[in-house]
This record gives structure tokens, sequence and C-alpha cells, in this order.
């Protein structure tokens, strides 16, 4: 090994120390992102990048509360490497059928093999009397919900 | 007690199921459920788990609506009345006329997916209809 070759290793191996040691307290993206995804909790509709300590959120949820929360989790699951926050997520309330019109007609398909009782529609609740059959509840209870109404109320119906 | 503890095992059970977009809130005092579950054996699980913490779904505090994802265009779907045998009509709507019927536990053809209340469907003699989408379970 001649001087030069010798002394480019000992340069080399330096560098190498120099910079492990240096890297040591930061943490990585992708240590971070998984940092992150632990503190948000599973929530396969919100996704997480992280970019040089610059987390951003994005995706879905249904309430501006969620969004907040989740927010305020990603800060908190690393308050030092966490730089920021960018809080792309979407909110999508549920859907839900007020269209009283529309869902009366839509009721009416939902109850025809139910003679037994009788259905109303306000304001996207939808009340029902009458009597059903224990085996049949559960159809026209999932036919109801099927129309994404606000509320369905059987607690007038007796179950035979 | 509030209504995500108290359909707690309802909810994580839809989360750990491969329920694909769902969406789990409560809205105005009732627990508003959608998603999409990978087949029939799922979505059947679910309301067997809503029917055990609020029996006959008498208090109304959950609207439950999951789609199941093997219901698309061309697939097989049984027909699942209580007894009699289901109407193949020639709109999409109760006041339309019947054209046909299927048996009870009839294997048919799902044609396309009119709208999330009514299917159109073939029968095994080709006959073709819409079908209420509620009397008609996903294959596979």
């Amino acid at each position: 090994m001649n001087l030069k070759h010798a002394l480019s290793v000992i340069l080399l191996s330096g560098a190498l120390t120099v910079s492990i040691i240096s890297c040591k307290p930061k943490i990585s993206d992708a240590d971070l992102k998984a940092k992150v995804e632990t503190a948000i909790g599973s929530n396969p509709n919100v996704l997480v990048d992280v970019n040089e300590g610059v987390v951003t959120l994005s995706g879905t949820v249904t309430t501006e509360d969620e969004k907040r929360v989740l927010e305020t989790s990603a800060k908190s699951a690393d308050n030092k490497a966490v730089k920021s926050v960018i809080n792309d997520i979407v909110i999508q309330p549920i859907e839900i059928n007020t269209d009283t019109a529309d869902l009366t007609a839509k009721v009416a398909d939902a109850t025809k093999d139910f003679p037994s009782v009788t259905a109303t529609v306000n304001d996207g609740v939808i009340t029902v009397t009458g009597t059903v059959e224990q085996a049949r509840i559960q159809t026209l209870k999932q036919s109801l919900d099927a129309l994404n109404p606000k509320k369905v109320d059987l607690s007038g119906v007796t179950v035979q | 007690m509030a209504l995500i503890d108290k359909y707690k095992v309802l909810i994580d059970t839809a989360r750990g199921s491969g329920i694909s977009d769902l969406q789990v809130a409560e809205q105005e005092g009732v627990l508003q459920i959608r998603g999409t579950a990978p087949n029939a054996d799922v979505k059947n699980k679910l309301w067997d788990i809503y029917n055990q913490i609020d029996p006959n779904f008498l208090t109304g505090d959950v609207v439950m609506n999951v789609d199941v994802s093997t219901a698309v265009a061309g697939s097989q779907v049984r027909v699942k009345t209580e007894n009699s045998s289901l109407n193949i009509r020639k709109g999409p709507g109760t006041d339309q006329p019947i054209l046909g019927k299927a048996a009870k536990d009839e294997i048919i053809t799902l044609i396309s997916r009119a709208n999330d209340q009514w299917w159109l469907v073939r029968t095994k003699d080709g006959e073709e209809g819409y079908a209420y989408a509620q009397y008609l379970e996903p294959l596979g």
C-alpha cells in the first residue's frame, strides 16, 4: 500500500465517522413517517408523507374535528423532528338523503313486501310502525339503511 | 354512553375486516356507517354484531349501509328472499310491470347496477329485468 492510498483510506474513514456522528440524532423521513402513522392511529383513508421533517397529511375524513385531531397527533408524534404539518385532508361528510319526496318513493319500494307496516318520512328520518316477523326485521332495516336516511326509527314496531 | 363506545365491537370489526372507503361518524345522534365489504360474509357478520348490540335494531341510533365489492357487472348473485320468488320488473321501481320471477336461492347474473336499490339482472332462462338489490346476495 502506497502512502497516497493509505492517506485516502484514512480520509475516507474519517469522513464516514464524521457523517455517522452528525446523522445520529436526526431521524430519517421514513422513520418519522412510521412514527406519525402510529401516532394518528390506523386510518386507511388518511395518508402520511414526510419530506425533510415536513409532514403532509392527505385523504378524507368525515368531520372537521377529526381533521384537527389528526393534525395535532401528527405534530406530537415527535415534537423535535416534525418541522411542520401540512394538512391537506378533505372533509367529506357521510352522505345523508334528506330529500323527502325521493326518500318517500324509495321507502315505498323498500317496504312493499312488508304489508303490515307503515313507514313515514320526515326530514330524512324514516319512522316505521306495525308488525314484522322476527326473521325479516333485519331485511327491513337493511333495505331502509341502504337509502342513507338520517335515522330509521323502528321503536314503534312490534317484532313477532 | 357515547355511540362509538356502545358500538365499539362493531366499529372495530368493520375496521379489521378489510372494508374499503369505510366511513364511521356520529351525525345528529346517529352513528352513520358506510363502506364496501370484500364479500357478503363480512357484511353479514357486521349485521350479526349490530343485532347483538341492539336487538332487532329498535333503538335507531345506527344507520349502516355496507355494500359488497363483488357485486359488479357480470357477476353471479343469489336470490335471498324469505320464501317467495323475486319479481323481475321492466324498470327500476315497484310501480313497474312484472316481467318474470326468480326462485328463492336461484343464482342469476347481475348485468348492471341501475342504482343502489335496483339492479338489472338476467335469469337462467335469459329473462332480463330489474330486481330489488336487497334480495340479491353477491357470490364470491
